[in-house]
């Protein structure tokens, strides 16, 4: 369960963490990952584990859209411009979950066979589900992935840059907003995936980012902002304190160990476990 | 600038007295109980969005987690009224000193964070607060808490044949808010504030002392929230975790300060009045089909004013009077 946040929190790491973009849409991307795996599912039979690269890749440009259409110009605003991030994001979030329910109708949806959907798999005696094992590899390919896009190439040295200074980076050559397109694209695309693996084991509905979404910021935060790897390490402790709180306390309480557990890190160390900023 | 700032202030002052008086006349024409309605709700969320905004505005601590100081008052108020027969008016002043107090123990570690950390940080503690109350059996738990009925009565704050009364409590605490925010503005702890938002390095080696401006706001801003929380609650004569102290109204008190200025004394009031009304009518006319339209509609006017005013509204009523001036 801890690398499935981890997963959810990474396209997360790259827009709020890595680019200092507050999106308080990254739950409602979810969710349209959720569905278009679903739909897909459903109308053409493609098993969610198959069309999970096609779901990223839709999920690639919405985001990429996204950010060109609104989040450009949130970028802009001269005065408080957290705030204006803050809500246009918000906004978005409630048109996107106001269409979701248009469109989809507010029912509880969910893949009932699929490949990996209630199996489990035994290893060294233990019984493991499938499709959160398969989950778990994901997460952790993604985020070496993604450790040696930001580390290894221009591109991804060009994000980081571009935080930095966006009017240095224009002297180099750097087109700030072709970098931060393909930045939310990428984090999309990431959400794309962990959405596209919920679907096989989550009911589906119009709020369903909602409930994630909040314990994907912890995650980046408790990581620490502008670190990969803090928001990979915060996944698996947001993962293991779950498990332990679930264990200790009523089960309806299992986020309140989360939640102090983030307190507690940040009061000690105000940047995060690894943040660099 | 002396001159112009007092000439302007005592402007300020007669608009709002002439607002007020002009609002308190408004149930005169109005007789509707539905419109009454939203008068109320907007008047609220002015009230509200107007404490909210010492913290967060004027200070420059943003703060989402404010539903824990509105629940806390709402849930103070009315676990004294149903378990010890206090009566509401003590509930609503206890449920303010125990939401101020909390936010300075609250700050004594959170004003050591900065931006995001210290955001999520305030997120994260108005969560706590309602899984907590979500599974405290006393106090009604996920169920919530039904106010009985006791008859009309301005001793315990209830009504029900008529809304008015519950009208004027929240003219009342919008004039309250305001007037305490006007009459910040021009104190020491005005300028601190203003300082501190715009560079705590820098106020703090003027003497400044950031840490104990910070708890100010925060207490002040509390307060007021919780008793905003003790009316909305005494209002619906029913409260639950979900609905007195959900994120969504973290959101919803800091949403028409955003849009209608951030920082600003009339920010606030001016993002409410616009805002609430469109809220509720789109919610009754259009969100009637359960498909998710008024949603749509909503989310979109927040995206196009944010973007088009990052500023706020009052921004337009500066930009017209720095045109005029030029001209």
């Amino acid at each position: 369960m801890g690398l499935l946040y981890g997963l959810i929190a990474v396209g997360l790491a790259l827009i709020f963490g890595l680019m200092d973009v507050t999106n308080f849409a990254h739950g409602e991307f979810l969710m349209l990952a959720m569905y278009l795996s679903f739909f897909l599912f459903a109308f053409f039979a493609i098993d969610p584990l198959l069309s999970a690269p096609l779901v990223a890749a839709a999920l690639f440009v919405f985001g990429a859209v996204i950010y060109l259409l609104i989040v450009r110009f949130a970028m802009r605003a001269k005065a408080n411009a957290g705030m204006v991030q803050i809500f246009t994001t918000f906004g978005l979030a409630i048109v996107m979950r106001g269409l979701a329910q248009f469109f989809f109708t507010p029912d509880y949806r969910s893949i009932p066979q699929s490949w990996l959907g209630g199996k489990t798999i035994s290893v060294a005696g233990i019984f493991l589900p499938e499709p959160q094992l398969v989950g778990a590899l994901v997460s952790i390919l993604a985020f070496v992935g993604l450790y040696f896009f930001i580390h290894r190439t221009d591109f991804g040295r060009a994000i980081e840059a571009t935080r930095e200074d966006p009017g240095a980076v224009a002297l180099v050559g750097i087109d700030k907003n072709r970098v931060f397109a393909f930045g939310w694209g990428l984090g999309a695309a990431l959400v794309g995936l962990a959405g596209a693996i919920m679907a096989v084991f989550f009911y589906i509905y119009p709020d369903v980012g909602a409930s994630f979404a909040l314990i994907a910021y912890v995650t980046v935060a408790l990581g620490g902002f502008g670190s990969v790897f803090g928001a990979f390490a915060g996944g698996i402790i947001v993962g293991l304190v779950e498990a332990v709180t679930a264990l200790v306390l009523p089960p309806s309480l299992k986020s309140v160990g989360i939640y102090a557990v983030y307190l507690l890190v940040v009061f000690i160390r105000p940047r995060g476990l690894f943040g660099s900023m | 600038m002396d001159k112009n700032f007092a000439a302007r202030r005592r402007r300020d002052l007669i608009i709002a007295a002439g607002l007020a008086g002009l609002a308190a006349l408004a149930p005169l024409f109005v007789k509707d109980v539905y419109v009454q309605n939203i008068l109320i709700l907007t008047l609220m969320y002015a009230a509200l969005s107007q404490s909210w905004n010492i913290l967060s505005g004027y200070c420059g601590q943003i703060s989402l987690g404010h539903a824990l100081y509105f629940g806390i008052g709402a849930y103070t108020t009315e676990l004294l009224f149903t378990k010890f027969g206090v009566l509401p008016w003590f509930g609503m002043l206890g449920g303010g000193v125990i939401a101020a107090l909390i936010a300075m123990g609250l700050g004594y570690p959170f004003f050591r964070l900065r931006g995001h950390y210290f955001v999520i940080a305030t997120i994260v503690i108005a969560e706590i607060g309602l899984l907590l109350f979500q599974n405290w059996e006393w106090a009604g738990a996920a169920m919530g808490i039904t106010i009985p009925i006791r008859g009309d009565s301005w001793l315990k704050f209830q009504f029900l044949r008529t809304k008015l009364p519950y009208f004027y409590f929240a003219l009342a605490l919008c004039c309250l808010a305001w007037f305490v925010t006007w009459w910040l503005e021009d104190s020491k702890w005005g300028f601190w504030w203003r300082a501190v938002k715009d560079n705590p390095e820098a106020a703090e080696s003027l003497g400044v002392v950031v840490f104990n401006s910070k708890m100010g706001a925060a207490a002040v801003s509390a307060f007021l929230v919780a008793i905003g929380g003790a009316f909305y609650a005494q209002f619906l004569a029913y409260i639950d975790p979900e609905s007195v102290m959900g994120f969504q109204f973290s959101l919803l008190m800091a949403l028409p300060a955003v849009l209608g200025g951030i920082g600003t004394l009339w920010g606030p009031v001016l993002g409410a009045a616009i805002l609430i009304p469109m809220t509720e009518l789109t919610r009754s006319y259009i969100g009637g089909s359960g498909r998710g339209v008024d949603l749509i509609v909503y989310g979109t006017l927040i995206v196009l004013i944010s973007l088009a005013l990052p500023q706020g509204l009052v921004s337009l009523f500066s930009r017209a009077k720095t045109k005029g001036a030029t001209r």
